[in-house]
């Protein structure tokens, strides 16, 4: 059977369309009371004092907590790449604009939402640090992992002065916030010592372990549930503030509470894309060969914690260059901590390396995806080890030809369509292949079908959907037979669904599980005398539709059903686990892709629109066409906004974030994708990645796709914009 | 959102005389503005008074104009064929307002009581001295990206929202109310101030004063007019900078011409002196530049807006141009 | 007070009788909640949902009388009488609206918390007679935020709607 890879429509699509997918929020809980976070108006300071008697008098208010009566719970984080320092209502520090000051709860959201603006607070403020550019940095221990944050290889200083060709420029990026269309939301009730929580989280384990730790509980004691999220991109990676206070608030007032953020709160304290300073240097010789590569990053982190954008990462593996150095700084400011946000370093990285290859291309007078290919890394430089597949030459040529290259005039300002000026550009994208341990159970059922749980989490990514399909292929089930269930601690452990490393984790998991099921399942023919099977040998048997039958004599079978049906117990059960193995050390394993965008823009208004985009990525196995070209395409939407519309916009003065709405923070609406916009997949096998087969596909989308359309606005007008978003007063 | 009472009438006198009586209540329409700013507690009004069952809501062609009843959705305005051919730039101006959503709810009176989108107008925990009379505006010295050009204040830069109104600038739009002291007309550039020392004063009207109709009176003038709108995003969007304009021409000169702009003043801004120098002369790329130039005359920029002043020039010339043609 | 002018109600809660999806609720509410607010919070319809609560996102899109609009920039109070259809009253039973199966059978959505407002959004542009080239269908689904970017399939699920309808 072939169900892996088949464009089946999303197993959890119905409850979707028909609105009864339910999200964290929406979790009905006899008693529910409704709390709302009361948050810091300004950066830095203390807290004077505290005005809370209006809010407490307020009509079906019940508690109103600050730092002078919240509980005491541990603020500081553990372990783990995602954990944070959360503010918590401990201490009368303010550290950033927005931070969790007061939490309201109240028997309805309006009274709760009312008393909150009732709360009147008085801060004695302090001189805050807001500048990334001017303000003093660190290069913390590692950018990423275990990867340093200085690093070089060769000598690129020497490499570059003898370079015949040098470009040297700086570009920047803007905080960027998430926002998923779904408001992070908590909903949480205590049983004694127990604690249940519905959440908003790309990472229920995570979630879990964070809440055990706040409240000095065991991690067992402490379960956490999410269906469905709507979306995360990052932002629902780490446990934030919000939950914690939800639970404390539960625990405070004896019932359950619902806390959802409103939509300016989303730029509060649930994280961002740090802002960017990025200098870019390229020793090349005259053919477009580089010599040497210079990427400083400089990235800000709060004054509480350490986040590192690691936007030099591909530039140590993506060309072939003999000497490379990279360099991590962050400046820690008062503002909340950033996170990971959709290839967080790749995206950010990939508009300055890729601006930069562009500039290059240009200087020596060749075809930018030409400039592309000369340097291309037959084996991963820095590693020094083969890739595990690379099917880059593959998507460039893939995208050229889907996209119309050739179409494109060289010279920049050379094309025009009536009074618009055209343009193209090209850029290559990678990210890299991540993997964690993860487990999943497979109950089988007399009924014939099959029941999987893995504590996972399905963003929107189609985790319902391909891991229903490796089941149903591993059992020889339709997929239609299994049942899938996921975002739950109850059920086996699942890492958090960041990295995009979802597919390989869980799924290598989910097919180790069904397998064994099916073995044992087999097993019992075999070894049951009432089975038209007794007594066959294993190798012999194969199975479609649930039946199990003889490879060479297909009469000869029993069915899930009847074989379950004799068991004593009905059903069998079994776990499967699955980790990466020591491909680390033989390979080096990325995704990679090449993104082509054409624009128009108006020379006198200076608008941009997009009117066609390709991108071509391979990225191992594709579980589910359908959903892995909608993934592709999402990302390819977020470069897109990346490259024109986004952008945090904080008063320097008095460091209160400006535009904390989607009026005001623009993310694309539809008019703004053109129906010329496509993502193709360019077929790869990898033996060796990892059982499956399988890279990341949810982040690889956006790597690359704002310098594409960068460098087409320059290949269009001649106006390099090395400043994102490219908004009209760049360019008039 | 504070708490308030509701409460609704089909009878205009009787709206007029509940909010007139109530120095903290206000009318009800389409409630898209209104009610997003009580969210944000800009405004906090103890009474409601909704006036959706007021029989203000139909367009209807007379023989010298059009009369859009002030609870005309922008919807169905902008789909109106009288709207679409007797005022073309208010058809446009709408369809690029908003969403479908808003413009389904949004009523054609509301649109011009709107209040700006200034983010420090909108935030209390910043200084706007027209939220709070005296407290300052952030604005001036902040993020002033979408602010006014023209025709702001020591005290206020914020800009009108509305491109209706511009719209309605070029095809000599009148504002009809019943207030307190009875029924008036007022020219639609009458009818919005500007800041000065009171930029808590947004328009003409006396508290109680309610909309009932806006009357566009037919004109080959108004009926040759356009909306043009230049925005971040291809949608969904206010505009950074926008031009109504109408122009007539005979014997090769132009005969009357009208400029309204929108997103670069406190109101919607009708570029008068400009309109003046186009009469008489010749339509050609000079006289339109020239228009430009002169509607930005004492133009001024905070920093991020200065993009602004030579944006709209070339959006003036560019629809001039295209209204000429 | 004038005659003809209705009793004042509020600020606290007053009962307020609402028709959704054919169904009469009696709620007892203040009048500050929201149409959008009631339904998910007061009617246990949450699938309606809400992105922003400031009409900026388009997630909270319902029918009042077969026109879409943002539920969340409303009140419920002003609604009593109405006709209104959430996501929940769309499909006949098991069998989907063909809007729900073209956003399906086109992967229409990714995360599916915009996609009840994109639908019912859908389900008006047609109703609304709107021409369904691809240029039309952008700008009038353009009050549908969708984060996760699946615009084009978006574009794609309406217009084969779109089709069947004709």
């Amino acid at each position: 059977m072939n169900l892996v890879g088949a464009p089946i429509d999303r197993v959890d699509g119905r409850r979707k369309i028909t609105g009864t997918a339910r999200y964290a929020a929406e979790t009905p809980l006899p008693g529910l009371t409704y709390a709302v976070m009361v948050e810091s108006t300004i950066p830095a300071g203390t807290i004077a004092a505290v005005d809370a008697a209006a809010a407490t008098r307020a009509s079906g208010v019940i508690a109103v907590l600050t730092y002078e009566n919240a509980p005491k719970v541990e603020q500081h984080k553990v372990a783990g790449m995602t954990d944070r320092n959360l503010p918590l209502l401990q201490d009368r520090i303010v550290r950033y604009d927005r931070q969790p000051v007061a939490v309201v709860v109240a028997d309805t959201f309006e009274r709760a939402t009312d008393a909150a603006s009732l709360v009147r607070i008085r801060y004695d403020t302090s001189v805050p640090a807001l500048s990334l550019a001017h303000g003093s940095g660190y290069h913390p221990e590692h950018s990423h992992g275990d990867e340093p944050s200085v690093y070089e290889r060769g000598n690129v200083d020497a490499a570059f002065a003898g370079a015949d060709v040098k470009i040297d420029r700086t570009y920047t990026t803007p905080v960027e916030h998430h926002n998923p269309m779904e408001p992070h939301a908590t909903v949480a009730t205590w049983d004694g010592d127990v604690l249940t929580v519905y959440d908003a989280t790309q990472g229920v384990f995570g979630t879990r372990s964070r809440l055990a730790v706040a409240f000095g509980i065991p991690p067992a004691n402490v379960r956490v549930v999410c269906p469905f999220v709507g979306g995360g991109f990052g932002s629902k990676g780490s446990a934030w503030a919000h939950t914690v206070l939800a639970a404390m608030a539960a625990r405070a007032v004896k019932r359950p509470v619902k806390l959802v953020l409103a939509r300016p709160q989303m730029f509060g304290s649930v994280g961002y894309r740090p802002a960017t300073i990025q200098r870019v240097t390229l020793g090349a010789k005259r053919d477009g060969t580089l010599v040497s590569t210079l990427h400083e990053v400089r990235s800000q982190t709060s004054i509480f914690d350490e986040f590192v954008e690691p936007s030099a990462e591909l530039t140590k593996m993506l060309y072939a260059v003999p000497n490379v150095r990279t360099i991590n700084t962050v400046v820690p400011l008062n503002a909340a901590t950033p996170t990971f946000m959709r290839a967080p370093g790749e995206s950010s990285g990939s508009f300055a390396l890729e601006s930069a290859m562009d500039e290059l291309a240009y200087a020596v007078g060749l075809d930018p995806l030409e400039v592309r290919l000369r340097n291309h890394a037959d084996s991963d430089p820095s590693k020094q080890l083969p890739f595990s597949s690379k099917s880059l030459r593959e998507c460039y040529s893939v995208g050229a030809e889907r996209f119309g290259w050739s179409r494109r005039v060289p010279r920049a300002r050379s094309m025009r369509d009536g009074g618009l000026l055209v343009g193209m550009g090209v850029a290559s994208a990678t990210y890299p292949t991540n993997r964690s341990a993860a487990s999943a159970l497979v109950r089988l059922s007399s009924d014939g079908t099959a029941h999987v749980f893995a504590g996972t989490q399905d963003l929107g990514t189609g985790a319902y959907t391909v891991f229903s399909q490796v089941a149903a292929e591993e059992l020889g089930i339709p997929v239609s037979s299994v049942r899938f269930e996921l975002g739950d601690t109850n059920f086996p452990m699942g890492p958090v669904s960041g990295g995009s490393q979802t597919t390989a984790s869980v799924g290598n998991a989910v097919s180790v599980a069904a397998r064994s099921a099916r073995d044992r399942a087999i097993g019992l023919a075999l070894g049951d005398p009432q089975s038209s099977l007794h007594g066959h040998d294993a190798d012999a048997i194969d199975v479609r539709d649930g039946r199990i039958f003889l490879r060479d004599r297909p009469d000869v079978g029993d069915t899930y059903a009847a074989i379950l049906g004799r068991h004593p117990q009905g059903e069998i059960e079994e776990r499967g686990d699955a980790r990466p193995g020591d491909e680390k050390t033989a390979f080096s394993m990325h995704a990679f892709g090449a993104q082509f965008a054409e624009v128009r823009v108006d020379p006198e208004l200076g608008t941009v629109r997009v009117v066609k985009m390709v991108g071509a990525f391979a990225s191992g196995r594709i579980l589910n066409a359908k959903t892995a070209r909608s993934q592709y395409l999402g990302g390819m939407v977020w470069g897109l906004s990346m490259a024109l519309h986004e952008i945090t916009r904080t008063d320097a003065r008095s460091g209160r974030i400006m535009n904390a709405n989607l009026a005001d923070y623009l993310v694309p609406v539809n008019k703004d994708v053109p129906s010329d916009f496509e993502a193709y997949i360019v077929p790869e096998d990898d033996p060796n990645v990892n059982p499956l087969g399988v890279k990341g596909i949810g982040e690889i989308g956006i790597v690359g796709a704002a310098a594409a359309i960068a460098n087409a606005v320059y290949h269009a007008t001649g106006t390099r914009v090395r400043d994102l978003p490219i908004q009209p007063e760049k360019l008039v | 959102m504070r708490p308030f009472a509701y409460t609704r009438t089909a009878s205009s006198s009787a709206a007029v005389a509940t909010v007139t009586a109530d120095r903290d209540a206000k009318f009800l329409a389409g409630g898209t503005n209104l009610i997003d700013l009580m969210k944000d507690t800009v405004e906090a009004p103890a009474l409601l008074v909704d006036i959706n069952a007021l029989p203000f809501g139909d367009i209807v062609e007379h023989r010298t104009f059009v009369r859009i009843g002030a609870l005309a959705r922008m919807s169905d305005t902008a789909d109106h064929p009288a709207v679409v051919r007797i005022a073309p730039a208010v058809a446009e101006a709408l369809l690029a307002s908003a969403s479908p959503q808003l413009r389904n709810a949004a009523t054609i009176g509301g649109n011009l009581m709107q209040r700006t989108r200034c983010a420090y107008f909108r935030d209390v925990a910043t200084a706007c001295n027209k939220r709070e009379p005296g407290r300052g505006c952030a604005a001036i010295d902040g993020i002033n990206r979408q602010h006014a050009v023209l025709g702001g204040s020591r005290d206020c830069i914020c800009v009108h929202p509305s491109d209706m109104a511009v719209a309605l600038l070029a095809v000599d739009a009148i504002v009809r109310t019943r207030g307190p002291r009875g029924e008036r007309s007022i020219p639609i550039a009458a009818f919005h101030t500007l800041p000065g020392d009171t930029p808590q004063i947004e328009t003409v009207l006396e508290h109680g004063e309610l909309i009932v109709a806006v009357d566009i009176p037919i004109s080959r003038l108004a009926s040759t007019s356009t909306y043009v709108k230049v925005r971040d995003r291809a949608s969904y969007e206010f505009a950074l900078v926008s031009v109504g304009a109408a122009l007539s021409v005979r014997d090769g000169k132009i005969a009357d011409a009208r400029l309204g702009l929108g997103g670069i003043a406190p109101k919607p801004w009708r570029a008068l002196a400009s309109e003046r120098a186009l009469i008489g002369v010749a339509p050609s790329a000079a006289a339109f530049e020239r228009a430009a130039e002169i509607a930005v005359g004492g133009a001024r920029g905070y920093g991020h807006n200065d993009f602004k002043i030579p944006l709209v020039k070339r959006l003036i010339v560019k629809s001039l141009a295209s209204v000429a043609a | 007070m004038p005659v003809d002018v209705g009793p004042r109600a509020g600020p606290h809660p007053v009962p307020v009788t609402l028709t959704i999806n054919g169904m009469r609720h009696d709620l007892t509410i203040e009048p500050r909640v929201t149409l959008l607010d009631a339904l998910r919070e007061y009617a246990n319809l949450p699938g309606t949902k809400k992105g922003c609560d400031q009409g900026t996102c388009g997630a909270c899109t319902v029918l009042v009388n077969g026109r879409r609009i943002d539920s969340c920039l409303t009140l419920a109070i002003m609604h009593t009488g109405a006709r209104i259809t959430t996501i929940e009253g769309l499909a006949d039973g098991d069998r989907l609206h063909p809007m729900q199966a073209a956003f399906l059978e086109h992967d229409g959505f990714q995360c599916g918390y915009c996609t009840p407002g994109q639908i019912l959004s859908a389900v008006a542009l047609l109703a609304e007679k709107r021409p369904l080239d691809d240029a039309s269908i952008r700008e009038f689904m353009s009050g549908n935020i969708c984060r996760c970017g699946a615009y084009k399939n978006i574009v794609d699920a309406v217009a084969a709607a779109g089709k069947q309808n004709v």
